[in-house]
């Protein structure tokens, strides 16, 4: 068994007990009180009556114990604001501009990402407009890899394909330029959060339709109740919290 | 002042805009679009992008960087991150959860508004403000307005590329705008 260090779950979305590191597959029997821990942290500060910062659970690997949780998670976490019934009633909204108000978590959050994938031979980030792109062109540079943004239609100027996907709530459809990327790149798709997980799966067939190898989705924060993580047609999944879905 | 025009120009500025692709009659006919997602496809021209940035704010003790939605969203966090400020996305309406405060302003064509979270930046506070083009510097323009009136000390405007037949520089209430290349439409 592999001691390298995990942050998180990154194991795909199978019943099988089977961590996709990179390049191998590692098969793994875990007792049931070891699989899928979680740790509550629960922090209430009320700086004012609009904004209150509740729990958001954060995972650590299947494989390990509780200890092995990268320190900088926590912060991390503890960052992200909720704003209830956002942008309709009944959706907690995951608010990531307070954790880039934090210059510290901001930084960390980044380096996590950069730490994984910068061995990887990754020469693509695409971003998911527009909180995609907050978080990808700091991992690309840092990285050495293009930046591609994935838009929103008639943004982009000049020759661009498209994918549509449905929405939690409607449909949509993100656009990319024709010759940003090419055929045989290895590639990551980020965003800053995943819900069901149908805007980055529209990203990854708008890659892999011009011949492109998503190597991993990567996102600041998980809803896991929505399942979005098993709609990513098998690619795996790597993030550093999880949070309550609507 | 623009690093295109110092006399000591950076040799890394050529390589910035031969990157830079204009694509004529978009968003309609008759405007020259400048589009720097060509500028991304090319690492070395990204990373010297943002290290002339770096380089001129870095130490400047400026605590916040501001990017106007969308592409200040790509070029402002890596400058925050290089010199330790907070990023703050200027947003249009209705995208930013919570408390904000809204700008509005005149555009080309047609008019916007802007938005800023509550509590965001304190009085105060040393900022720049980035976007990847300054046009006829209305966006510019309400996004400084949002940052003085909660009592931030806009220090300098910073983006790619200036259009400066249409004097975008002039509306900035006398706010000082840094930008690497300029494009004259001849």
């Amino acid at each position: 068994m592999q001691t390298s260090r995990l942050l998180l779950c990154s194991s795909s979305a199978s019943s099988s007990n089977q961590l996709l590191l990179f390049g191998s597959a590692v098969t793994l029997t875990l007792p049931s009180c070891l699989r899928f821990p979680s740790l509550s942290l629960t922090i209430t500060n009320s700086t004012s009556s609009s904004i209150r910062f509740n729990s958001i659970r954060s995972t650590s690997s299947q494989m390990a114990s509780k200890d092995s949780q990268d320190p900088r998670i926590a912060r991390i976490s503890s960052s992200i604001r909720i704003i209830p019934d956002f942008p309709k009633p009944g959706i907690m909204f995951q608010d990531i501009t307070t954790l880039l108000l934090d210059t510290k978590a901001f930084k960390d959050t980044i380096d996590l990402f950069v730490e994984r994938y910068r061995d990887q031979n990754i020469s693509v980030v695409a971003g998911v407009e527009a909180r995609g792109f907050i978080f990808g062109p700091p991992i690309a540079l840092a990285i050495g890899a293009k930046f591609v943004p994935m838009r929103k239609p008639k943004k982009l100027p000049g020759e661009v394909i498209s994918e549509e996907y449905s929405l939690e709530y409607g449909t949509d459809k993100i656009e990319m330029h024709v010759g940003a990327v090419q055929t045989g790149e290895r590639a990551l798709v980020i965003d800053d959060l995943i819900a069901t997980g149908g805007t980055l799966c529209a990203a990854i067939k708008l890659l892999e339709r011009v011949g492109v190898t998503v190597v991993e989705c990567a996102c600041v924060i998980e809803l896991p109740e929505l399942k979005g993580r098993a709609k990513l047609g098998g690619k795996p999944l790597f993030v550093l919290v999880e949070g309550e879905g609507a | 002042m623009s690093a295109y025009t110092n006399h000591n120009q950076d040799p890394r500025l050529h390589g910035i805009k031969t990157k830079i692709r204009v694509v004529p009659d978009f968003p309609k006919a008759g405007i020259m679009f400048q589009d720097i997602t060509t500028l991304l496809l090319d690492p070395k021209a990204f990373k010297d992008t943002i290290d002339l940035f770096v380089e001129r704010y870095k130490g400047k003790n400026i605590s916040v960087v501001a990017g106007i939605e969308a592409r200040g969203f790509i070029f402002g966090p890596p400058i925050a991150l290089a010199i330790g400020a907070k990023f703050v996305p200027l947003r249009k309406p209705k995208k930013l959860p919570g408390k904000v405060i809204s700008q509005e302003y005149i555009l080309e064509y047609g008019r916007d508004c802007l938005e800023m979270h509550v509590g965001a930046v304190e009085t105060g506070e040393r900022a720049i403000v980035v976007d990847d083009l300054i046009a006829t510097g209305g966006t510019l323009g309400a996004a400084m307005n949002l940052l003085e009136r909660v009592g931030a000390e806009v220090v300098e405007c910073a983006c790619v590329i200036e259009l400066p037949e249409l004097k975008g520089r002039e509306r900035l209430n006398g706010k000082p705008l840094y930008v690497l290349v300029e494009y004259f439409d001849i």
